[in-house]
């Protein structure tokens, strides 16, 4: 419980720091700092697979992603991101508290329901999930091929100036 | 949990020698700096303009297709680690599920070599006269153009 208390107390700092940073970079740093506390956390659970694919998938590739976006927008310096307090300031703080008032009031009842809240040993690794993911699930599988087919000629069709 | 001990003690050796090696060079090395030294590029161009530009759509395809790539291969992975130990039942049913993966991935190959989604796309930053094209403009390669495309120094 420890490991996780350290890996939690991180995730939410780096996450306090994605928000709070005005430098568009810096956020993104902290968010691959989330990212990787995250892909921890998985694996404490024993969801070896999906920590290994949160490190390859996220910190890996829609980081670079994300860097690009913001290389892209051409956000200029820091100081030109000083949010003015209004209105809309309260308003944002109020909805993302019912949001997470709404999530907890779902999760918190299982949550205490669950005395052992990580998975039985090798239930997420990755022999388990690809003896499932090719037998009993094979049919979303292939769909998700066909999803990433889509993928790549659409974003090819938005980027391309000429084909 | 325990298989991954030899990966933890990997990663913390790795960030201990990098850690070792930023910080004893920064510790240990004679610090005597001069404008030149504390140019960007000690050697090279002189740098032009700000660093904060827009950077053309180019980088952000070459970004998306890896993703999407990744993400294809991210499913391989597991299929690797259970297909040698299984019974010949999975064996020949999920090699069959994975060459009908395989054939749609090589289709989005294909198709991103064809259309030639990964090569260096000049028409967005060179000025249509620099690529033997009639110019929309009509207008003579002015000198505004070539210090967008590093042309004129």
């Amino acid at each position: 419980m420890t490991t996780f208390t350290v890996l939690a107390i991180v995730a939410v700092l780096a996450a306090l720091g994605v928000v709070l940073f005005s430098s568009p970079v810096r956020s993104a740093i902290c968010l691959v700092v989330n990212f990787f506390v995250l892909a921890f956390v998985y694996f404490i659970l024993n969801a070896e697979l999906l920590g290994i694919t949160q490190i390859i998938v996220y910190t890996g590739a829609i980081m670079v992603l994300f860097l690009f976006v913001i290389m892209l927008l051409n956000l200029g310096g820091p100081q030109a991101w000083k949010e003015r307090r209004e209105f809309r300031t309260v308003l944002g703080f109020g909805f993302g508290a019912a949001l997470a008032g709404v999530i907890a009031s779902q999760l918190i009842t299982h949550f205490r329901e669950h005395s052992r809240p990580f998975a039985d040993d090798g239930y997420g690794s990755p022999q388990a999930i690809g003896r499932v993911l090719f037998t009993q699930y094979v049919w979303p599988f292939e769909v998700a091929s066909v999803l990433l087919l889509v993928g790549i000629v659409g974003s090819i069709l938005l980027a391309k100036r000429k084909l | 949990m325990g298989d991954y001990i030899a990966i933890v003690i990997l990663v913390g050796l790795a960030a201990v020698i990098c850690g070792a090696m930023v910080s004893l060079s920064f510790v240990l090395g004679p610090k005597n700096t001069t404008p030149y030294k504390q140019s960007p590029y000690e050697c090279g161009v002189q740098p032009l303009g700000d660093a904060r530009e827009r950077f053309p759509i180019k980088f952000y395809l070459v970004a998306m297709l890896f993703i999407l790539f990744d993400i294809e291969v991210v499913f391989l992975w597991s299929w690797l680690t259970v297909f040698k130990n299984a019974d010949l039942a999975y064996q020949t049913f999920s090699f069959g599920a994975v060459m009908v993966y395989m054939v749609l991935w090589i289709i989005g190959d294909a198709y991103v070599i064809r259309v030639n989604a990964i090569d260096w796309d000049e028409t967005t930053s060179l000025h249509p006269a620099k690529l033997g094209e009639p110019d929309p403009a009509a207008l003579p390669v002015t000198a505004r153009d070539l210090e967008l495309v590093g042309g004129a120094r």
